[in-house]
C-alpha cells in the first residue's frame, strides 16, 4: 500500500504558511482548517522549510505569552523529512512512530503535493485490515479457500 | 421544497459502475435509516459486479461468492439496475443531475500503466489486465488474440493480479476446465506451449505486494513447480533490519514461503516451471526481425531506503537476458476519466477530498458529485477494502444532505429516470434481465461441471433475452 492510496482523496488538502508570517496567523489557519501542523514555505518555492504544528505553537506560549506576533520561523521545527506518494505506507507508519513526527509532506518530482498525518496513516491501516478480513471472511463462508 | 431523504420526497442517487463499491456504497445509503433512499445503479456493461466477474481470476471462486450480499442489496425494492448504459456517452453526467440529488462514480480501474521501456510496443507484449479481462470473458476483450504458441512467458509485477496470471498461465486445462473462464480462453490455454513462466519484481521478496495465500497457491498447481534463485529469496541487509524492526509477521511469512521455492527442485514429473524473480527491472524488450517479442533485457536492481523509510530501487550495471516470447505488464492498474468529471491523470484517479468531486479551480467540492472505490483513492486493497472507503464517502453525502447541499433535480421521479434511459438505450438491461442471464449461465454450467459458462458476447444477451437489438 502506497502513500498515494491517502493523497488521493485529499485533494488541495495542503495549508502552507510563509516563514515571516506570525504564528497568531498560524493559530487562525490551523483552525479554519481544522488540521495539526502547518508546511512553512517561501514566497514562490516548492521545498519545504520547516513545518509549524499545533505542539510547536503550545510549547511557545507556555515559554511566552506575548509570542503571538512572532514570525513562525522561529518556532518551526526545520529539517523536514518529505516522502513521495511512491512510498509504502507501513514503511513510512514506521518511521513516523520511531522517529516521532506526526505529519509528512509529500513531494511528486519537485512539487508539494500534499500532506499526511498519522491519523491519516493509521485510518489507512485500519481501513485495510477490515478489507481484509472482510475478504477472507467471504472465502471462509464459501467454504474451504 | 423539503429536504429530501423523507417517503414524499426520497433522496434520490445514481450510483456510476457496478462494482464491488458500487454495491457497498448501496448497502452503506440503505442501512442508514433516517434517510429515504432510492438508488438506481449504472453500469457500462449489461452485467453487473464488476471486477469480481472480469478480474477476480476463474479459478477463484470461493471470492467470488460475495456477489451474494450485492445480490440481497439488489433485490430491495429501492434498487433498479440500469445495465448496458454508458455515462458520459449514452447518458451525460449533466442529464443524471437534472434527475438525482446526488451522483456516485465508482468506476474502478481497468487499464494497466505502461513501463515506457524501449519495446514496449512489440507483439507479444500486453497489459495484464487485458488477459485477465479476456480469459474472463469481458465482451470488450473476447476478440483479442494472445500468442501463447511460444514456450516462455513473463509477467512483469508482483502483485495479486500477477499471481493470477502466472497461475492462469500454469495450470492444466483440466485444471482450467472446472473453472468459469470463458471457452474460446479454455481453447486457447488448452493450445498453450507455454512452460516457462517468470514473474519478476523490481524490489526484493520483503516488499512484494502479492499475499501469502496466493504465492502458496502457486506452488500447489498439478503440473507446475515454482522456484526462486536462493540469492534472490535471501533477503538483503536493508530489508533484513526492517523487517526485523517493524516485526511484521505477515511480511515474515511471506518471505518464508518465497524462500521455500528456493531449495533445489527434487525430482518431479510436472513439465511446467515457474520462476519468481526478484531485485530486477525490464529495461527493454527486444523483437525478432518480424517485430515480435523474443528477448527481455533486465537491470538488477539494489535497495536503498529513502527519508520515509521506504526501500526503493536502483538499478545496478548488472545485466542479463531472459527469453520471453510473451510478456504481461501488471505494474499497477490505472482509472479512465468520465467526461465531465474533474480527473487527475497522474495519480488516474477522479479529483476527490474524503469522497467529494473537487473542481480544480477553486479547490472547492462540485455540489451533489462524489466518488468512492479504486477512481477514488487508486487500485490498492483487496475487494472488501471498498466497504469502508464506501462507507466513507457515504458520511460525506449524508452530511451534506443534512447541511442542505444537494443537486435540485428538474424532475427527482424514478419513471423521469427510466423514461431517460429507455430513450437513450432502448436495449438497457435490468436487475431482473441479468438474473435470467446469471440463470441460464449457471444451468449451462452445471451440464459441464463447471460454476457457470459465461455469456461473452452482448448480442448472444440481448437474444438469450429476446431483446431487440439496436
Amino acid at each position: 500500500m502506497k502513500v498515494l492510496r491517502i493523497l488521493a482523496a485529499k485533494s488541495g488538502q495542503i495549508v502552507t504558511i510563509r516563514p515571516e508570517q506570525t504564528i497568531r496567523e498560524a493559530t487562525a489557519l490551523l483552525v479554519k482548517h481544522n488540521i495539526g501542523a502547518l508546511v512553512v514555505v517561501a514566497e514562490g518555492e516548492e521545498k519545504p522549510l520547516g513545518i509549524v504544528s499545533e505542539r510547536d505553537i503550545i510549547r511557545q506560549i507556555a515559554a511566552d505569552e506575548a509570542c503571538f506576533s512572532d514570525p513562525v520561523e522561529t518556532i518551526m521545527t526545520g529539517h523536514v523529512i518529505t516522502g513521495t506518494p511512491q512510498d509504502d505506507l507501513y514503511s513510512v507508519a514506521h518511521t513516523m512512530t520511531e522517529r516521532r513526527f506526526r505529519h509528512l509532506p509529500i513531494m511528486d518530482e519537485g512539487r508539494l503535493v500534499g500532506i499526511i498525518s498519522i491519523g491519516d496513516v493509521l485510518k489507512a491501516q485500519r481501513d485495510a485490515y477490515r478489507g481484509e478480513i472482510d475478504t477472507r471472511e467471504v472465502q471462509l463462508q464459501a467454504g474451504e479457500y | 421544497m423539503s429536504k429530501p431523504g423523507t417517503e414524499e420526497n426520497p433522496l434520490r442517487v445514481a450510483i456510476v459502475g457496478a462494482g464491488p463499491t458500487g454495491f457497498y456504497s448501496a448497502e452503506q445509503l440503505f442501512k442508514d435509516r433516517r434517510y429515504h433512499v432510492l438508488v438506481d445503479m449504472y453500469e457500462r456493461l449489461p452485467t453487473p459486479f464488476g471486477l469480481v466477474r472480469y478480474g477476480v481470476a476463474p479459478d477463484h471462486q470461493k471470492i467470488k461468492s460475495v456477489t451474494k450480499l450485492f445480490d440481497r442489496v439488489a433485490q430491495r425494492p429501492e434498487f433498479r439496475f440500469f445495465g448496458y448504459v454508458e455515462i458520459g456517452t449514452d447518458v451525460t453526467v449533466d442529464d443524471l443531475r437534472r434527475h438525482y440529488h446526488q451522483i456516485i462514480f465508482t468506476t474502478g480501474a481497468q487499464t494497466d500503466r505502461n513501463l515506457n521501456i524501449p519495446g514496449e510496443e512489440l507483439k507479444g507484449s500486453y497489459a495484464a489486465t487485458d488477459f485477465v479481462a479476456w480469459y474472463n470473458g469481458h465482451p470488450d476483450f473476447r476478440d483479442c488474440e494472445f500468442d501463447l504458441s511460444v514456450e516462455t512467458a513473463s509477467v512483469i509485477g508482483v502483485g495479486n493480479v500477477a499471481v493470477d496470471v502466472v497461475r492462469i498461465l500454469s495450470r492444466t486445462p483440466e485444471e482450467l476446465a472446472r473453472t468459469d473462464i470463458a471457452d474460446y480462453a479454455l481453447e486457447a490455454l488448452r493450445h498453450s506451449k507455454i512452460r516457462e513462466v517468470y514473474m519478476l519484481g523490481r524490489r526484493g521478496p520483503a516488499q512484494a505486494a502479492f499475499t501469502t495465500p496466493e504465492i502458496k497457491e502457486l506452488g500447489e498447481l498439478d503440473d507446475a513447480v515454482v522456484w526462486v534463485p536462493p540469492e534472490e529469496a535471501m533477503l538483503d541487509p536493508l530489508s533484513e533490519e526492517s523487517l526485523a524492526e517493524s516485526a511484521d509477521r505477515a511480511t515474515a511469512r511471506k518471505v518464508e514461503v518465497i524462500q521455500s521455492y528456493s531449495q533445489e527442485i527434487p525430482e518431479t514429473t510436472k513439465t511446467r516451471r515457474i520462476i519468481l524473480r526478484f531485485l530486477v527491472s525490464p529495461v527493454e524488450f527486444i523483437g525478432d526481425e518480424h517485430g515480435h517479442l523474443q528477448q527481455i533485457r533486465l537491470v538488477h536492481n539494489e535497495l536503498y531506503k529513502t527519508d520515509a523509510g521506504t526501500l526503493r530501487p536502483r538499478a545496478t550495471d548488472r545485466e542479463e537476458i531472459i527469453p520471453s516470447g510473451i510478456a504481461f505488464r501488471s505494474i499497477g492498474y490505472t482509472g479512465v476519466p468520465i467526461y465531465g468529471v474533474p480527473f487527475k491523470s497522474s495519480w488516474g484517479v477522479i479529483l476527490n477530498r474524503d469522497g467529494r468531486v473537487i473542481d480544480p479551480d477553486t479547490q472547492e467540492p462540485l455540489t451533489g458529485l462524489y466518488t468512492a472505490g479504486w477512481i477514488k483513492r487508486g487500485a490498492s486493497g483487496v475487494i472488501g477494502t471498498n466497504k469502508p472507503d464506501a462507507a466513507e464517502t457515504i458520511e460525506a453525502m449524508l452530511d451534506d444532505l443534512e447541511a442542505g447541499r444537494t443537486l435540485e433535480p428538474d424532475d427527482p421521479s424514478p419513471e423521469g429516470a427510466e423514461a431517460l434511459v429507455a430513450a437513450r438505450k432502448p436495449t438497457y438491461f435490468s436487475y431482473a434481465d441479468w438474473q435470467r442471464l446469471d440463470e441460464i449461465e449457471v444451468k449451462r454450467g452445471e451440464e459441464q461441471g463447471r460454476p457457470r459458462v459465461k455469456f461473452t458476447d452482448v448480442h448472444e444477451m440481448l437474444e438469450a433475452l429476446e431483446k431487440e437489438a439496436a
